[in-house]
């Protein structure tokens, strides 16, 4: 049985119709990409699993239960975080202020929340030399490493991630990259959300390609590689 | 220079008044962006509630309780709660329905609050002036460096200034303190993170007319008389203070309403009496033109 399964999935902003029936699914362990043009409806995917925007119509189950009607401050507690588009950052905190508040759901287990705490310190060591600076002062790179490690603070079993290349130095992108992997060894599910195709297939197992809110391709990340509709729309081959 | 430092003293402490009633405004505004209108009311109410309590239990008076300062921090607290319980319908019955709404819905709606609870008082009270009892404490007087310090201003400084460090303690030391703060950057980032942005809320509204009303209560005690309508003037000033140290700013608002406070009794002082209740518009206005982020802030420039 699939970790997360989304079935036909309409979603709304006021009149926009964003989502136009999705359905995809993901299993324990994989890392699955979701690729598309700005504004096909990759945020809004990962948006709706986190419960940040409610489905109109379809269905989002995590282990065989509906997400549907739980609201977006409980799901983390089910064990699915994310690093959103654009990081979102606390500014105004300091690192270390970002990193409790990701793990918000479960602070009395402050054993278990200090050991997360060093394994994202031991993950990102620039983030331990930075810990008591402010989380606006940070440069990108580091601010993308906050952003991840705010998301594994709660100890997810599925972590979602929006862009987490966007506005890196392509010598950051490749290390985060190898980070994600490291992270998906450790045994987290990951859902990847990326402009930077090439990079997501290599390391995905799996992938959808969403074009104006409906999946346009899907298959395992190796077969997308060599796909010609993808190399020319997505790897800019002609 | 004697007359500088009784006038200071003078400042602060009507200024650590204005700043307690500032932090409700600011904690509002950082988490809502909207100006709470009826925070003045939770202000003059604190007063009722407290003048009510003491003049019925007989504080002081009949030593129905066994000592005045015991009986007084009773009234704190439940005057406190009450006015915290009011806070809390406001925000259900005249925020909540409206908060997806445009940005001047709520405002209207908080002017309505304000005469609502206005004229409920009025029509409770009545229009004239309401008195605390004479003598609660005892007329002490000490003499500091030639500057006279009454007990009751003692005890005014040592409450503002304590509520404001363990607000500040709570906020910045605290899960739920800094949740608070994750709150006013970013609500969605703040849910992603478990946060219930409406505890949030209701907490903020716990917190702010609890603090409103203590200010309240004080201004009672200390210059005795009360009116229905002293939410408007103390609010506005508070407003004021809490516009000087850069609205959402929570420290911001305790500078400022310090500010404000020494400003007005300087001015007061050396300026005119007359002009005292100007001054606080007058530098609102000066603010609002020269630096409207505040003197600390820049949260009004901040995302809106
Ligand atoms: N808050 C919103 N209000 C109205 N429309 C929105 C909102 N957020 C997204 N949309 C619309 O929904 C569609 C999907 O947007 P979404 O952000 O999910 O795209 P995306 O695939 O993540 O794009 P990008 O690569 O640019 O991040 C777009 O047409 C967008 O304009
Ligand atoms: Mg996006």
């Amino acid at each position: 049985m699939a970790l997360l399964e989304v079935e036909d999935l309409h979603i709304y902003y006021g009149n926009v119709h964003a989502l136009k029936g999705i359905s995809l699914d993901v299993g324990e362990g994989e890392i699955v990409t979701l690729l598309g043009a700005n504004g096909a409806g990759k945020s809004t995917t990962l948006r709706a699993i986190s419960g940040l925007v409610k489905p109109r119509s379809g269905n989002i189950s995590y282990r065989g239960g509906s997400l549907n009607e739980i609201p977006a401050h409980e799901i983390v507690r089910h064990g699915i975080s994310q690093a959103p588009e654009g990081r979102r950052l606390f500014s105004t905190l300091t690192v270390d202020e970002n990193l409790t508040l990701g793990a918000y759901v479960r602070l009395r287990d402050k054993a278990s929340v200090e050991d997360s705490r060093k394994r994202v310190f031991d993950l990102f060591p620039r983030l331990l030399e930075r810990r008591n600076q402010l989380a606006g002062t940070l440069s990108g790179g580091e601010q993308q490493m906050l952003a991840i490690g705010r998301a594994l603070m709660a100890a997810p079993q599925l972590l979602l991630l929006d862009e987490p290349s966007l506005g890196l130095a392509p010598i950051l992108v490749k290390s985060i990259f190898a980070k994600i992997r490291e992270i998906n060894e450790q045994g987290v599910t990951i859902v990847l959300v990326e402009q930077n195709a090439r990079a997501a297939l290599k390391l995905a197992h799996r992938a959808y390609v969403l074009e104006t809110g409906r999946i346009s391709l899907s298959g395992s990340a190796q077969e997308l590689l060599k796909d010609e509709r993808v190399r020319k729309a997505y790897l800019g081959e002609k | 220079m004697e007359q500088l430092l009784q006038q200071l003293v003078n400042g602060i402490t009507v200024g650590s008044v204005y700043a307690l009633v500032a932090l409700g405004y600011t904690m509002v505004y950082g988490i809502l962006r909207l100006i709470n209108f009826a925070h003045g009311e939770m202000f003059m109410l604190g007063s009722y509630f407290a003048l009510t309590l003491i003049v019925s239990t007989r504080v002081g008076v009949l030593q129905l309780v066994p000592n005045v300062l015991l009986g007084l921090l009773l009234v704190f607290l439940f005057s406190m709660g009450l006015v915290s319980t009011v806070g809390v319908v406001v925000e259900r019955v005249a925020y909540r329905p409206l908060r997806r709404s445009t940005r001047l819905a709520p405002i209207v709606s908080a002017l309505g609050a304000s005469l609502f609870i206005q004229n409920a008082v009025m029509l409770t009270y009545g229009t004239q002036y309401q008195v605390f009892p004479e003598g609660l404490l005892p007329t002490t007087v000490w003499r500091v460096f030639g500057v006279e310090v009454t007990l009751m201003r003692v005890i005014v400084l040592a409450i503002s200034l304590g509520l404001m460090a363990a607000l500040y303690a709570f906020v910045q030391k605290t899960p739920l303190g800094t949740a608070i703060r994750a709150t006013a950057l970013d609500h969605d980032a703040a849910r992603l993170m478990g946060i219930d942005v409406d505890r949030i809320i209701l907490t903020v509204f716990l917190i702010g007319p609890a603090l409103g009303a203590a200010g309240g209560i004080m201004v009672g005690l200390y210059y005795r008389q009360i009116n229905f309508t002293m939410g408007w003037t103390y609010g506005l000033k508070a407003f004021t203070a809490a516009i000087m140290g850069g609205i959402g700013n929570i420290p911001g608002a305790m500078v400022g309403g310090l500010l404000l406070g020494i400003l007005e009794t300087l001015g007061a002082g050396y300026i005119s009496t007359g002009w005292k209740d100007a001054f606080a518009f007058v530098i609102l206005i000066a603010i609002l033109i020269l630096r409207p982020t505040g003197l600390l802030g820049e949260r009004v420039a901040e995302k809106t």
